[in-house]
């Protein structure tokens, strides 16, 4: 186990490493300058200015030294410093960020996974009745729906019309802090990251569990005069959820994208809206601080969800 | 294979039990007007082809079918439970009938591979009946499943235990599911082909097993298979089942010596035994197939259901499905010309 885990952590830094320099190739191939962020247009500048500006940054070496001029700090922790906010470096940007962003997914995901998977068992035990049909055209739409699209409906149905929620932002400003303001203010954005991911849990667990219902392990629980409950949770429901975790695990990728577009709609302060503005106006150390840890975030996740695997199937044996 | 307990009184009466399938284009009868009485301490083989209606059997009186697909459409299933009260099962609400799954009457499946939870242990398994049916705490069913293990001959039953399915082989799945089985002390233990997925010479052992622990208990068995040299090891009474329908039983001597019906004479004919091979090989031979195939029961002939594919089939044969005959006083068979029937 020990040893599996070692051999994935390095993978993912290598993987991490591979990202790293992909966006810092993909940045420098995008139109337009770094130093361009750094002077005022309206005041005049020569081009001795210039060039000792550059040579001061050290965008005058060579790309490859760039980089590893870059990766020496960054593996240092030292993520340098926001071209467009001069007095913070991005290492503390990310950390000012990361909670509202792990906030946001979290609530999704929590919303996700139990909805999701009640839904689905609803659907496998009721199958073909008007509950489930139902439900399933309900996923349908739910996965067909882009999140642009389920946002901008959830702000005009739910802030506009009813007012039954704030239209953005993680607080009311110049009021004190209180967990309820926070909720009311994390409910919609939550329930639309959400939407999607409900959707494809829910069809998953359906699918899952009416195979398993048909396996001959459910019929021996039955023949042992198990509960009909038990029979569906613990024999059943159990063995259906393992490619629901997988599901979950390697698509929490995709969650960080819609976080990263709902933030914006909701102009909630998480990595998302950070990562937005920085593309904006061109902040390449502050993009490429959040790609990174975004990145790790991932890898770390996936890398955790197979671990997880291994603790809920018996059968997988990590060596 | 002799001594059978005549004289007590029968655990399972099943009288003239009809089971049906609705499916799409009609119902189908799986199971026709079966009577079939098992006594205690006495094993009764349940033989026929697949699609005979012989697995469909055993999960009737288990009332197991599937929902909404099958039935039961007719007859009775009488009970004699442990406190001596007999019940019919086919009326009994769900919950009663629930509390008589695993407690009363037991079950073992055909595959032993697929029939056990793969994430959980033997032992919670094997223990889980006991916990369910008489409440036992958890560490004394732990123990009382070890010993079972010990029981059926699984060396090491403490380690075995806290195994999961995967990290035994077959024949010793087998035998955990017989200890799950065994658990409650059922009075009747239904065996769906118990055997056919193993190796011959676990089969032997497993059989041997069965055979063991019947003693040792006196509860009723049904085994259903198809194969008879299965049959001939450990039943004491046949059943032969063709399309849906009984047609011969007895003492498993008196078939086998003597069958009454054209159908089970095939059945013993396409059996090869020991040396056939050669011995055919050298009289230019085959083996002795019954001609035609088992009708669908979506399209059952008229009359005897055997008739298409017997030689001493007549007119009368195609007429009516003929009547259990009473060859002797505990062997019948449902052909008209039983007594010109030669084996």
């Amino acid at each position: 186990m020990l040893r599996y885990t070692l051999h994935r952590l390095l993978i993912g830094a290598g993987m991490l490493l591979a990202l790293s320099v992909l966006i810092f190739i993909l940045l420098r191939l995008t139109p337009g300058d770094p130093i361009d962020a750094y002077i005022d247009p309206n005041v005049a500048i020569s081009q001795e200015e210039m060039a000792a500006l550059r040579t001061r940054l050290g965008l005058d070496q060579p790309l490859p030294v760039q980089y590893f001029a870059w990766l020496s700090q960054a593996v240092q922790g030292n993520l340098g410093y926001s071209i467009q906010r001069f007095d913070q470096t991005v290492a503390g940007l990310i950390a000012q960020r990361m909670g509202p962003t792990l906030l946001l997914m979290a609530a999704g995901l929590t919303i996700a996974i139990v909805v999701g998977i009640t839904a689905g068992v609803i659907g496998a035990i009721r199958r073909n009745t008007l509950p489930d049909l139902s439900l399933s055209v309900l996923a349908l739409v739910g996965i067909s729906s882009p999140a642009f699209l389920t946002a901008l409906l959830g702000l005009y149905v739910f802030s506009v019309r009813l007012h039954w929620t704030p239209s953005g932002g993680m607080l009311t400003p110049a009021t004190p802090f209180s967990l309820l303001d926070l909720l009311h203010h994390l409910i919609l954005p939550a329930i639309v990251l959400s939407v999607g991911y409900t959707s494809l849990i829910m069809r998953y667990t359906r699918a899952s569990m009416l195979e398993v219902l048909n396996q001959d392990y459910v019929r021996t629980a039955r023949a042992k005069g198990v509960k009909e409950f038990w029979v569906i949770v613990k024999h059943t429901l159990r063995n259906a959820l393992l490619p629901v975790v997988t599901l979950i695990g390697s698509t929490i990728g995709l969650a960080v994208g819609g976080a990263i577009f709902i933030e914006t709609v909701f102009n909630w302060p998480g990595m998302g809206l950070l990562l937005v503005d920085a593309v904006g106006t061109r902040d390449y150390p502050v993009i490429m601080g959040a790609t990174l840890v975004i990145g790790a975030a991932v890898i770390v996740v996936n890398i955790l969800t197979d671990l997880t695997y291994a603790v809920v199937d018996p059968r997988i044996k990590v060596a | 294979m002799n001594a059978i307990a005549t004289g007590t009184d029968p655990i399972l009466e099943i009288d003239g039990l009809r089971t049906e399938f609705r499916l799409r284009g009609g119902t189908i009868t799986a199971v026709n007007d079966l009577d079939l009485t098992i006594r205690p301490g006495e094993t009764v083989a349940l033989v026929g082809e697949s699609g005979s209606g012989k697995s469909v059997t055993s999960l009737s009186v288990m009332r197991l079918l599937a929902r909404k697909v099958g039935a039961i459409a007719a007859g009775s299933v009488r009970f004699r439970g442990k406190d001596g009260t007999v019940r019919d099962l086919v009326t009994l609400d769900e919950e009663s009938m629930r509390q008589v799954r695993g407690n009363d009457i037991a079950m073992v499946f055909q595959e032993p591979m697929t029939s056990l939870n793969p994430v959980y242990t033997i032992g919670d398994q094997i223990s889980e009946p006991m916990r369910v049916h008489q409440g036992t705490p958890k560490g004394e069913a732990w123990d009382a499943a070890v010993a079972l293990l010990e029981k059926v001959g699984i060396p090491d039953p403490r380690r075995r235990a806290g195994q999961y399915p995967h990290e035994l082989s077959g024949g010793m799945r087998q035998r955990a599911t017989i200890a799950m089985a065994l658990a409650c002390d059922p009075m009747l233990l239904i065996a769906d082909e118990p055997t056919t997925a193993l190796d011959v010479t676990i089969q032997a052992q497993i059989l041997e097993l069965m055979q063991a622990l019947q003693r040792d208990t006196g509860m009723g068995m049904l085994f259903v298979t198809h194969n008879l040299g299965v049959v001939a090891e450990i039943a004491h009474r046949v059943a032969v089942m063709y399309a849906g329908r009984l047609i011969e039983d007895g003492p498993v001597r008196e078939v086998f010596r003597n069958p009454r019906h054209p159908y089970t004479v095939g059945l013993l004919k396409s059996m090869p035994k020991l040396g056939d091979a050669t011995r055919m090989k050298k009289a230019g031979e085959t083996l002795n197939a019954i001609p035609g195939m088992v009708p669908s029961l979506r399209n059952l002939p008229s009359g005897c259901s055997f008739a298409p594919r017997c030689s001493y089939a007549i007119d009368a044969c195609r007429a009516a499905v003929p009547p259990l005959a009473a060859v002797s006083e505990n062997h019948h068979s449902r052909c008209i010309r039983w007594q010109e029937v030669r084996p």
